[in-house]
C-alpha cells in the first residue's frame, strides 16, 4: 500500500505540471463524453481546442481570444489575491454586473454629450461598483463574523435581478420600441470600448488585465502585502503575531478584487457586449474563479489560464456550429478541469510513498 | 383576502426543496466536511428525477432517481476531498459548475415536456411535504440519540480525537457526504416535479447556497433547519403574492426577496454567534479541514 507523506513546499516541477495533466486528463474525458453522446471524439476535440487557432475559421475566431481572456485575467487576478489569504470571494460575477450597471449609468446619464472625460468617468465609476458591492461581504463579515461566501454569492443573484430591472426600468432605450435592454454604448463614441487594433479583439479591457497582472505580481512577490496575503492564508495565527490585521486584508482583498470584477464588467459593457441586458451577466465571473486555481493564483499562470478558458469558450461555440454539440460542452469541460486540477494537486502537497 | 391556510400550504411547499437540501448539508457539516456543492447536486437531482418521472409516469421513482444522482454526484466531492484531500471550499464550487453544466448539456431533450401529477398525501400535501417534515425529527434522533450519531459528531467535532478512539473518520464522513447528495437530490427533484412542473436550465436559481445558509441559521439543530426553511418559504410565498397583487414595486426587485432575507438572517446569526454569550460553541470543531492520518 502506499501512504502520503506531506511536504514542506509544493516543488516547482509539480506546480506546473499539474496544471497540464488536468489538461490532458479533461481531453481524454471529454473525449469519452462526447464518444458517448455519439460525436466523434477526436474531431470534436480538436474543434473545441485546436480548430479556433488554426482551423480554417481562425480568421474570425483568433481575435475573439482576447475578448474573452481579457474579463477572465482581469478578474481572477483580484480573486487569487483573497484566495491566497483563504478569503473566498465566490461573488465576482455580481461585482461584474454592478461595475457594468455603474459604468453605464454614467454614459447613459452624459448621452448624447461627447467629451473627453465620458470614458474614463464609466472606468472610475465600474471600478467603484464593483468595489462597493465587493465590501458588501467585506463589511458584513468584519462587522458580524457572516460568511463572505455565502454572502458574496446571494448577492450574484441579487446583481442579476437589478440588471434585469435596469434593462426592463431605468436604463430601458427611450428609443428601443419598448424592447427590454439599455442604449447600446457601441453607437456612442465618447463612451464606447472600440478594438484598438483591428482585428486583434485588444481592447482596454486586455489593456487593463496585463496591468493587473504586473500589479498584482508585483504586490505578491516584492510587497509587504503580497508577504501578509500569503502568512494569512498559511498560518492565520502566525500573521496574527507579525502584526497582519485579518480584518483590513478581508476588506482590502474584497474591495479590490470587487473592484477588478467591476472593470471588467465596465469594459465589457462598453465594448463586446455593448449594452445592459437582463442576461448581462455570462458566467465570467465564476470562470474566473477555475483560471485563478488553473494558475495556480500566480500572474503567469493566471494568464495562461485565462488564454486556456478563452479558448474553450471560442471552441464550444465553434463545436456548437459545426458538430452541433450541446452550448453547454464548455461548463462541464470547465467543472472537469477543475476537478482533476483540485485531484492532481495532491502531489504537489504530498509525497507518495510505499509504505514500509 | 389572503387566506392563512392557504399561504400555510404554500409556505409549506415552497420550504420544502430547502428543507431536505439543508438538512441533508447538516449531517454532512455535523461530520465535519464543508460540501459547497449543494446547488450541482440539487440540479443534478432536479434533472435525474425529472427525467424519470417523464419517462416512467411515477413521480415517486422520480424522486428515487433523483436522491441516487444526488448521492452520486456527492461521491465525485467524497472522492477529492476524502482520498486526495483537496481543499472542501474549491471542490464543492466545481461541484456546483459541474453540476450545472452537466444538466444543461444532458437537460435539453426534456425542455418542454411535462412532468406527471403528484402523489397526493393527507390535508391535501402531498407525500413529500410530510417526509420533509419527518425528516427533522428523524435527523435530530439520529444526531442527537442514537450511537452512530454520537460517532458522527465526534468525527465531526474532532477528527483527530475520533481517530484515536478508533472509529473510522473517512467512512463516516464518505456516508455523510453520500446521505447530503441524495437530500440535495429529492430537494431538486421536488422543485421539478412538484412545483416548476417542467425542466428548465439551472431552475434551482440559488436554492442550494439558500441551504448552506440556513446551516449556519440553524446553529447545525435539524429543528433550526426547519425554522429557516419556513422562514425563506413564507418570503418567498410572501414576495409570489405581492407580485401577484400588483404592488407598485418592480417584479425583479420583489423576487430578490430570498436571496436579501438570506443575507440578513445570516447576518444576524452571525453577529448573535459573535456577541453574544455563548460564543462558537455551535460550530462543528472540524468543520471544513481536511483529514489526514498520519498513522
Amino acid at each position: 500500500m502506499f501512504r502520503l507523506e506531506p511536504r514542506a513546499s509544493a516543488p516547482l516541477l509539480w506546480q506546473v505540471a499539474t496544471p497540464v495533466m488536468a489538461v490532458i486528463a479533461t481531453m481524454i474525458t471529454g473525449g469519452l463524453l462526447f464518444a458517448a453522446l455519439g460525436f466523434d471524439p477526436v474531431a470534436s476535440i480538436r474543434t473545441i481546442f485546436w480548430d479556433p487557432l488554426f482551423g480554417p475559421a481562425s480568421g474570425y475566431s483568433r481575435p475573439q481570444l482576447l475578448v474573452k481572456a481579457g474579463p477572465l485575467i482581469l478578474i481572477a487576478s483580484g480573486l487569487a489575491l483573497g484566495f491566497r489569504a483563504g478569503i473566498w470571494n465566490i461573488g465576482a460575477e455580481g461585482q461584474y454586473i454592478i461595475g457594468a450597471i455603474c459604468g453605464a449609468a454614467v454614459a447613459l446619464a452624459a448621452y448624447p454629450h461627447e467629451a473627453f472625460w465620458i470614458f474614463p468617468a464609466m472606468i472610475v465609476a465600474g471600478a467603484v461598483g464593483g468595489w462597493a458591492w465587493g465590501m458588501i461581504p467585506a463589511l458584513l463579515r468584519n462587522w458580524f463574523g457572516a460568511s463572505e461566501i455565502l454572502v458574496s454569492l446571494m448577492l450574484v443573484y441579487v446583481a442579476q435581478k437589478i440588471a434585469a430591472w435596469m434593462a426592463f426600468g431605468p436604463m430601458k432605450n427611450p428609443e428601443g420600441f419598448n424592447f427590454p435592454g439599455s442604449r447600446n454604448l457601441q453607437q456612442y463614441p465618447a463612451a464606447s470600448n472600440p478594438e484598438l487594433i483591428a482585428n486583434t479583439g485588444l481592447h482596454w479591457g486586455g489593456i487593463a488585465a496585463l496591468v493587473a497582472l504586473v500589479v498584482t505580481w508585483f504586490v505578491m512577490s516584492r510587497h509587504i502585502l503580497g508577504f501578509r496575503i500569503r502568512t494569512a492564508g498559511a498560518a492565520p495565527r502566525a500573521a496574527r503575531f507579525a502584526g497582519v490585521r485579518p480584518e483590513r486584508l478581508v476588506a482590502l482583498c474584497l474591495g479590490l478584487s470587487g473592484a477588478l470584477a467591476g472593470l471588467a464588467g465596465l469594459f465589457e459593457v462598453a465594448g463586446p457586449a455593448g449594452q445592459i441586458t437582463e442576461s448581462f451577466g455570462s458566467g465570467y465571473g465564476f470562470t474566473a474563479i477555475i483560471v485563478a486555481f488553473l494558475g495556480r493564483l500566480h500572474p503567469l499562470g493566471i494568464l495562461l489560464a485565462g488564454l486556456l478558458m478563452a479558448l474553450t469558450y471560442i471552441g464550444g461555440e465553434l463545436a456548437q456550429m459545426m458538430l452541433n454539440l450541446p452550448a453547454s460542452t464548455v461548463q462541464v469541460f470547465q467543472g472537469m478541469l477543475l476537478f482533476f486540477l483540485l485531484g492532481f494537486d495532491i502531489l504537489t502537497r504530498y509525497r507518495i510513498r510505499r509504505r514500509a | 383576502m389572503i387566506d392563512p391556510i392557504a399561504v400555510f400550504v404554500l409556505l409549506l411547499g415552497a420550504a420544502t426543496p430547502i428543507l431536505f437540501a439543508a438538512l441533508g448539508e447538516l449531517v454532512v457539516e455535523r461530520a465535519g466536511v464543508l460540501n459547497l456543492g449543494v446547488e450541482g447536486m440539487m440540479i443534478g437531482g432536479a434533472l435525474a428525477g425529472f427525467a424519470s418521472a417523464h419517462a416512467t409516469g411515477s413521480p415517486a421513482l422520480g424522486f428515487v432517481a433523483a436522491a441516487i444522482a444526488g448521492a452520486a454526484l456527492s461521491m465525485i466531492f467524497a472522492a477529492l476531498t476524502q482520498f486526495l484531500l483537496s481543499n472542501q471550499v474549491a471542490t464543492g464550487l466545481a461541484l456546483t459548475l459541474f453540476g450545472l453544466g452537466l444538466t444543461a448539456m444532458f437537460g435539453k431533450p426534456f425542455e418542454g415536456v411535462k412532468a406527471p401529477s403528484m402523489m397526493a398525501g393527507p390535508f391535501g400535501l402531498n407525500l413529500m411535504i410530510w417526509l420533509g417534515l419527518l425528516a427533522v425529527p428523524a435527523v435530530w434522533w439520529f444526531l442527537m440519540r442514537s450511537r452512530a450519531g454520537l460517532i458522527l459528531r465526534a468525527v465531526g467535532e474532532n477528527h483527530d480525537a475520533a481517530h484515536g478512539l478508533g472509529y473510522p473518520v473517512r467512512k463516516v464522513r464518505i456516508a455523510a457526504i453520500a446521505f447530503g447528495g441524495a437530500m440535495a437530490g429529492l430537494g431538486g427533484a421536488y422543485i421539478s416535479i412538484a412545483t416548476v412542473l417542467q425542466w428548465t436550465e439551472g431552475m434551482t436559481a440559488g436554492a442550494g447556497w439558500i441551504a448552506l445558509a440556513i446551516v449556519v441559521f440553524a446553529q447545525w439543530n435539524p429543528w433550526g433547519v426547519l425554522a429557516g426553511a419556513w422562514l425563506f418559504g413564507g418570503v418567498t410565498v410572501l414576495q409570489l403574492r405581492l407580485q401577484a397583487a400588483g404592488v407598485a414595486v418592480p417584479v425583479q426587485l420583489l423576487s430578490m426577496a430570498p436571496y436579501l432575507a438570506t443575507i440578513i438572517v445570516l447576518v444576524a446569526i452571525s453577529a448573535r454567534q459573535k456577541f453574544g454569550r455563548s460564543g462558537a460553541g455551535s460550530t462543528p470543531g472540524s468543520l471544513g479541514q481536511p483529514f489526514h492520518a498520519l498513522r
